[in-house]
């Protein structure tokens, strides 16, 4: 349907809003690949959404300037820029038929009624309506009406498809059904796809890079493996799944990475972490970390005792407290996990070098 | 407490008091004017007949028409307009809409009326002011006429047409107006072919109550109509208490209230009895 040449390439400079004396976003500088999947991850209230408004166009920004395609559109009005937009609980026109929401976009741009009827139509076939034209909204499903808005936003062919938490009001076993389709069709159109949602596991799941904001900041942007394993801070370590997080003393750059000492054992870590100071925390992913009867020579370890367990099904969750009281999750295979409770509960935990990141001592 | 009124004989008791003064106040006497209609002067259909066959009972009837589809639409137009800003506005332009919709409530339909004679007669403010700046020589006839009927019912009918529009804008999902514009719509498409159609219910509420409310006006189109322009209510008022031909007044009171009341289950039918408040 459409070239990738097509999509959008935006660049955000020093963007900043205040509503009033709020700064709900502050100094954005942010640049989205033509036909890349970005997506805008926080809590409520962190800035996402509204950065998401301001490249659409309905809120202007107080301080920066915005470019697409190499054009400064800060200042242009929302129906003049070329973005689709799908929005949370999918705003469609509720006096007017399927079909009619969907040639809506392309009436206002004044096609001729072959094309609006051969490009409705196909779009309807794309998402999977056909049967549904003449219905109206309030006669569809959740599902079928965020299929809907997804048409309507997309039947243009604008550069960028903009998402304002499309899927929060969907249940589970449909969103990731919708997930999967909204995928498809980033690949088929090639159009930038800027997507807002307040879930981690869709972000992952979804995008080709993930921008995390809190308080009004960009806090790091990165692919999805880059910022969970490589965590810029603690808010995004934590924000994005379960972390464990120990004490680290004595710490110094070495080959390749890091040492430092951690209940009295030396620890190394390797990979692109490097000391910001004799002092860290040493932070490691719960599903990284394994149990062993007792310690290997060269290995990552500490020792721990376990206190309780959840059983989570395909696999265990054991709580442990180390000698020097920290306290640390792990995930593990069901059987691990009974051994190591019947043992007089006292294990060895360990994980390999690369997994292990330094955050800043007590700072976020 | 809500056990109590959701009691089906602790609502009977609750709105009887209500329904007793409606039925002695209402329905009795209109029961009795139905009587009239068939016996008087003599037991039959005569009169209903005549209403049929008099040509001044027709036009009468048509004119009445004719001005209220005028007024209905003037004042859905102009409360349509009013009522986005005083729904949308700007915090201050909606005090003064609030202002414009609420004070006429607190003038007697009296006071407006002859409020209006004193603007538009002869030699009235409009007529004095337009001759002094040379815009006119003689006096336009602005009152006792239709025209003077359909300015003062309008006024009169404004604040009545707000308030179903007034809640069907309040419904309305600001993102639906957002994601038009979002798609490339402009403002005037957006209000149009978007915002217009979306308060549907709100215009036909709107219409109906000001239609209905016009068939039966009295105290405007007498003092402002001067005789010349007689409506429906005027007419069965003049029958009853000045020619004097009871019958006849009744039964055209008895074919407005028929009228009037197909019109209000066409209403209730299209809008929900709570957008209308």
């Amino acid at each position: 349907m459409q070239q990738p040449g097509r999509a959008a390439e935006i660049k955000a400079i020093g963007i900043g809003k205040s509503f009033g004396s709020f700064r709900a976003l502050d100094d954005l500088t942010l640049d989205i690949g033509r036909g890349e999947f970005l997506t805008l991850l926080g809590p409520s209230g962190s800035g996402k959404t509204t950065f998401l408004m301001i490249l659409a166009g309905f809120v202007q920004p107080t301080d920066g300037r915005l470019y697409s395609d190499g054009v400064d559109i800060t200042e242009r009005p929302a129906e003049q820029r070329a973005a689709g937009m799908v929005f949370q609980g999918y705003a469609l026109f509720p006096h007017m038929s399927v079909e009619a929401n969907i040639a809506f976009p392309l009436k206002v741009r004044k096609k001729s009624a072959a094309e609006i009827k051969r490009r409705v139509s196909e779009m309807i076939e794309r998402v999977g309506l056909k049967g549904h034209e003449k219905k109206l909204p309030s006669q569809l499903s959740g599902g079928q009406q965020q299929r809907v808005a997804l048409a309507r936003a997309l039947v243009f062919e604008p550069g960028v498809l903009l998402l304002d938490e499309p899927f929060s009001a969907l249940d589970k076993g449909l969103r990731g059904q919708m997930q999967a389709e909204m995928k498809r069709l980033h690949q088929e159109t090639g159009t930038t796809f800027v997507f807002v949602t307040h879930d981690q596991s869709e972000a992952l799941a979804l995008s080709s890079r993930v921008a995390i904001f809190n308080h009004g900041k960009l806090l790091q942007v990165g692919a999805p493996d880059e910022v969970y394993d490589r965590p810029a801070n603690r808010f995004v370590a934590e924000f994005l799944g379960e972390i464990n997080m120990l004490p680290l003393k004595g710490v110094r750059n070495a080959d390749n990475g890091a040492t430092g000492l951690c209940e009295d054992r030396t620890i190394t870590l390797r990979g692109n972490a490097s000391a910001v100071g004799s002092n860290a925390i040493l932070a490691i992913r719960p599903e990284y970390m394994s149990i062993a009867p007792e310690a290997t020579a060269g290995e990552n370890g500490i020792a721990a005792t376990a206190v309780a367990s959840t059983y989570l099904g395909a696999a265990t969750r054991l709580d442990l407290t180390t000698r020097q009281g920290a306290k640390v999750t792990v995930s593990v295979p069901n059987e691990v996990a009974a051994s190591a409770l019947s043992k007089g509960n006292s294990v060895w935990l360990t994980w390999p070098a690369e997994k292990g990141f330094l955050l800043p001592d007590g700072g976020q | 407490m809500k056990a109590y009124l959701s009691d089906r004989m602790g609502a009977a008791l609750l709105m009887a008091p209500l329904l007793l003064f409606l039925g002695a106040a209402y329905a009795w006497p209109f029961f009795g004017v139905v009587n009239w209609s068939f016996t008087l002067p003599e037991p039959g259909l005569g009169q209903y007949g005549t209403l049929l066959s008099d040509p001044l009972v027709q036009s009468v009837f048509v004119r009445t028409l004719r001005i209220a589809a005028i007024v209905t639409i003037v004042s859905v137009a102009a409360a349509y307009a009013i009522t986005v800003v005083w729904v949308r506005g700007t915090p201050a332009q909606r005090v003064i809409a609030e202002f414009c919709i609420l004070v006429p409530f607190w003038i007697s339909v009296l006071t407006r009326a002859f409020g209006w004679v004193a603007l538009l007669s002869n030699r009235g403010l409009f007529n004095t002011w337009l001759q002094a700046i040379g815009f006119i020589s003689e006096p336009l006839t602005l009152v006792r006429n239709e025209f003077g009927v359909i300015v003062g019912m309008t006024h009169f009918l404004i604040p009545f047409a707000v308030f179903p529009l007034a809640s069907s804008m309040h419904s309305l999902d600001d993102r639906v107006l957002l994601a038009a514009r979002g798609l490339g719509s402009s403002r005037m498409r957006t209000f149009w072919s978007v915002f217009v159609p979306m308060t549907r219910s709100g215009i036909i509420g709107s219409a109906l109550i000001v239609f209905v409310f016009s068939l039966g006006f009295f105290v405007t189109p007498a003092i402002l109509g001067g005789g010349r322009s007689v409506m429906v209510a005027e007419l069965i008022y003049l029958r009853i208490f000045q020619s004097p031909d009871w019958g006849l007044g009744a039964a055209i009171s008895v074919v407005l209230v028929l009228f009037v009341g197909a019109l209000m289950a066409l209403l209730f039918r299209y809008v929900r009895p709570k957008q209308l408040i």
